[in-house]
């Protein structure tokens, strides 16, 4: 019966396993997020050799600051209300209900969270623009370009798909016999929302929208584009302070400020997360068809997408008109040509770099999530070990919080010395993509494993089972689908990632959005053209992926 | 729900996955890091590290000529646009993020220098590079590689069409006659955006926020990037916006091609602003007889050849042969505005500020 003593392990050894299993990741973080960021941000508290905390101080009274913070926090306020508000209906109707094509449109909304966000912005422009459908069609009387609406619009765009994610899969899960109970007394639609399904599903609608708010609050092309001149977020004022005035002051301020906002929300939206004990909250409802009272719900969805179809609409018609008339030809130059010399690889070969990277990025990604997981999801015997697991789960959320700038940048100044001289080093891109994929393969798998009764685990100990054995026959089999459903999700983010990736990336071996990238950046119709059915080509591989993941009827994917 | 592990499936998995991995970088380690730098075997003088802005590409024969003439091996890592890769330049001037470096402009050239980034390289260059050298470099740390200007250009199909003669000047782009018709990259977020408020700070001196107000009450449309404006609203640009003017560069008419061998747009020649990109050898390089090579190799008859078409740049160096459409179909000004390095360096932070709180008034 020694094995069976294992749960009584002292707390101490148990801390120390603890540390173990998160030693991994942990390093990674430090030598490839912490070190990097620290050493930017002491750059601008240190003035010729002495701290200068008093300079950075100034920083955060200029009236610049207040304008840029404020614009911050109020477009990704706005922005996050509205993911949530058109994302619940979808949410509802892709995982509650069940009807044609559901998946298919489930993977078409994914899309552009993975799209570039140049590509995207530059789309968006040219719908929302002086000459856009969108003018001509409302007679000028809707006109976002340039404004502070457009922004919110290109927001939400990209991270509706967040919500319909989390929201649906923890909507997936819930028990439906609580809400029938209540409707068979008389409640009515709106009351059995309210009263039963809500407090059910508030964990995952806080969660998600947490997460909006940190993409939307971090987004960088987005604002770039479409905000014109008059609106800059703290995430492209660090840009701008960094890469043009070299103030590092003022963008280490920035840094530190958009650091400790980060932390404070996740605190809070942990609080609001946490849900007494998740493996009573789980079960599978199966999907039901549609009912008259669903209508709203499918109309709104319907409205949706239409919404985030428009622009991407807009990328596809581009690529197939030349001179006026529909034409494959920018399809063709995807495989190089006489016109397009000046690419250092054709499209299909930065495809096929992105690719190759998003394999490394997928399994580094997946292993390092993976141990966050675990470590996030063992049973706590003590108010220590639940605080140093709080503690971890925070910290290994913090990359999504800081900006590729800071990020790139400090590459460059702290890993540049023999025994951490990796500059060069043909890991760093796929690594780089892995840490922006990891938290979310870690809120894909925390619930899941959560969820995972640790008496089973106990059971399989007690049987004779070691460790590995013991997880292997209780988690694996909950836990494998969801493990390729953040496969999928970590490769997706991988091909599209684009901040920290043109930063890191050889010139002579770019990936696909750093190729459109530039061949956007170039005068003539044919680089703008074969730009946009590179995009399309983009998203179009993204889409399979996606779509192949759903094949997997993953029922819990990206419940952040 | 099935809630059983499958362990064929399983196991078919998991060899799926290892198959996928054997296509990743990782897995087949390149070419390039298996002929790592420390590693010896390199007795020819071993890896020389080239560190560009983002827009850097050459054809990869060229590379592969560069290599074996000189026995180096090339490697290049890019570090942004001209802004930021000066900008690491500087922050990392006790520890060089490389040996030599290519794309710090004259408009950034200053704060290079200051920060002594560059060593001064002793080469004999051939004629046009010393004519393009920055103001101010006396020590020749900076060799001019390529030259090309920020210019207006116009569609000139648009205004044909309707009978109208196109600007000509800046002080055109403020006639009513033409409002509305402008769209410019801004100066805060895109270089040429900061070229062209150089232009005007060059043409109208203390008067120049005068003159941008005049811009602006001209229905002047300032966006953020150089593709913003050229390919949303530029209406030869991809995206076939409706403003005939915009702000790009000289070499610009030679890609918008009518397919009867003339363009469709053309630069206006007295609004143009110049830049020259320059190289150096980076201070505290580890291989700082690489470096020279390389630097060498940029001022080559068969690197400035290669320029226009790759980087779509003018040579530095005088007497290079152009490809025929730039020879035909671009024009260059004669004697396009400047500022001095110097008074950039000690007013940036303020013009960029000023014309901030202008633009979004």
């Amino acid at each position: 019966m020694e094995r069976a003593g294992q749960p009584l392990m002292t707390t101490p050894r148990r801390l120390l396993g603890l540390v173990a299993l998160a030693g991994l990741p942990l390093a990674v973080l430090g030598v490839f997020f912490v070190l990097p960021v620290s050493g930017m941000v002491a750059r601008g508290f240190v003035t010729d050799g002495d701290l200068d905390v008093g300079g950075v101080l100034e920083v955060l009274t200029r009236a610049r600051t207040g304008r840029v913070l404020w614009f911050t926090v109020w477009s990704s306020a706005v922005a996050t209300v509205l993911a949530v508000v058109l994302g619940l209906p979808a949410a509802y109707a892709l995982h509650r209900l069940r009807w044609p094509g559901r998946r298919a449109v489930r993977a078409a909304l994914l899309v552009p969270f993975v799209l570039p966000t140049v590509v995207v912005g530059v789309a968006f422009r040219q719908l929302l623009g002086e000459s856009g459908p969108v003018v001509a069609l409302t007679g000028g009387r809707v006109d976002l370009d340039g404004t502070a609406a457009g922004i919110v619009a290109g927001l939400v765009f990209f991270n509706v798909a967040v919500v319909i994610r989390g929201v649906g899969a923890a909507w997936e899960g819930l028990d439906a016999r609580p809400g029938e109970a209540a409707a068979a007394l008389g409640a009515s639609p709106a009351q059995v929302f309210r009263t039963v399904t809500w407090p059910m599903l508030r964990p995952a609608v806080v969660s998600s929208a947490s997460v909006v708010f940190l993409f939307c609050a971090t987004a960088f092309g987005v604002v770039l584009t479409l905000g014109g001149l008059r609106y800059s977020s703290v995430e492209t004022e660090i840009y701008l302070l960094t890469t043009e005035l070299l103030d590092l002051q003022a963008a280490a301020a920035l840094s530190v400020l958009q650091l400790v906002a980060v932390v404070a929300l996740l605190v809070v939206a942990g609080r609001l997360r946490a849900v007494p004990d998740p493996t009573l909250a789980r079960s599978t409802a199966r999907p039901h068809r549609p009912r008259r009272s669903d209508v709203p719900q499918l109309v709104a969805t319907a409205l949706l997408l239409v919404l985030v179809a428009a622009p991407v609409a807009t990328l596809v018609v581009g690529s197939l008109r030349v001179d006026g008339a529909w034409s494959l030809a920018y399809y063709r130059a995807l495989g190089g040509g006489a016109e397009l010399q000046a690419l250092p690889v054709p499209v299909t070969g930065a495809l096929v770099t992105s690719l190759r990277t998003a394999v490394d990025a997928t399994w580094m990604a997946l292993l390092l999530g993976g141990l966050i997981a675990v470590v996030l999801t063992r049973r706590s015997r003590s108010r220590s070990e639940r605080r140093v697991r709080s503690v971890l789960d925070g910290l290994f959320m913090l990359p999504l919080g800081v900006s590729a700038v800071t990020l790139g940048f400090g590459f460059f100044i702290t890993l540049d010395s023999p025994p951490l001289d990796l500059r060069e080093s043909p890991v760093l891109v796929p690594l780089a993509q892995a840490l922006v994929a990891m938290p979310l393969v870690v809120r894909t798998l925390v619930p899941v494993l959560a969820g995972v009764d640790d008496r089973q685990r106990q059971a399989a100990a007690s049987l004779g089972a070691g460790p590995l054995r013991a997880m292997a026959t209780a988690d694996l089999p909950v836990v494998w689908r969801p493990l390729l459903a953040a496969s999928g999700f970590a490769f997706a983010i991988s091909l599209g990632e684009f901040g920290a990736t043109s930063f890191l990336a050889r010139p002579s071996d770019p990936t696909l959005p750093v190729l459109i990238f530039r061949l956007i950046g170039r005068p003539g119709e044919l680089s703008y053209g074969t730009a946009l059915a590179a995009s399309v080509v983009l998203a179009a591989t993204t889409a399979v992926v996606v779509l192949a993941v759903e094949r997997l009827r993953v029922p819990s994917l990206g419940a952040f | 729900m099935r809630m059983h592990i499958h362990p064929t499936r399983t196991a078919v998995a998991a060899v799926l996955a290892l198959a996928v991995s054997g296509c990743s970088l990782v897995g087949t380690g390149d070419d390039e890091s298996a002929s790592d730098p420390a590693g010896g075997g390199d007795e020819a003088g071993g890896t020389v590290v080239l560190v560009t802005h983002d827009s850097f590409y050459l054809p990869e024969e060229l590379v592969a000529d560069f290599e074996r003439e000189s026995g180096y091996d090339l490697e290049q890592r890019a570090g942004g646009d001209a802004g930021a890769l000066t900008s690491q330049l500087v922050l990392n001037t006790d520890s060089p993020i490389g040996d030599v470096a290519f794309g710090v402009d004259n408009t950034f050239g200053s704060r290079a220098l200051e920060a002594d980034v560059f060593e001064p390289t002793d080469l004999e260059t051939p004629a046009g590079v010393e004519e393009n050298a920055l103001p101010g470099d006396d020590e020749g740390a900076l060799v001019a590689v390529d030259t090309g200007n920020v210019c207006v250009n116009v569609d000139t199909t648009w205004f044909a069409e309707r009978d109208l003669d196109a600007p000509e000047t800046l002080d055109d782009l403020t006639d009513p006659a033409y409002e509305g018709l402008f769209v410019t990259p801004g100066a805060t977020t895109s270089s040429p955006g900061f070229a062209f408020l150089l232009t005007t700070i060059a043409a109208y001196g203390d008067d120049w926020q005068d003159y941008w107000e005049d811009l602006l009450d001209n229905d002047a449309k300032v966006v953020k990037g150089w593709e913003d404006a050229y390919q949303v609203d530029f209406t030869q640009g991809g995206g076939k916006g409706d403003r005939p003017v915009v702000t790009s560069y000289d070499s610009s008419p030679a890609f918008t091609v009518d397919g009867e061998g003339g363009t469709t747009t053309r630069a206006l020649l007295d609004t143009c602003y110049e830049q020259v990109e320059y190289a150096g050898v980076l201070r505290g390089a580890d291989n700082p007889e690489g470096a020279r090579a390389v630097v060498e190799w940029l001022v080559s008859p068969a690197v400035q050849e290669a320029l226009p078409s790759s980087m779509y740049v003018y040579p530095a160096v005088e007497g290079t042969e152009l490809p025929a459409e730039w020879a035909d179909l671009t024009e260059r000004p004669s004697d396009p505005w400047s500022v001095d390095p110097d008074e950039i360096d000690a007013n940036r932070d303020e013009w960029l500020q000023e014309w901030n709180e202008l633009v979004s008034r």
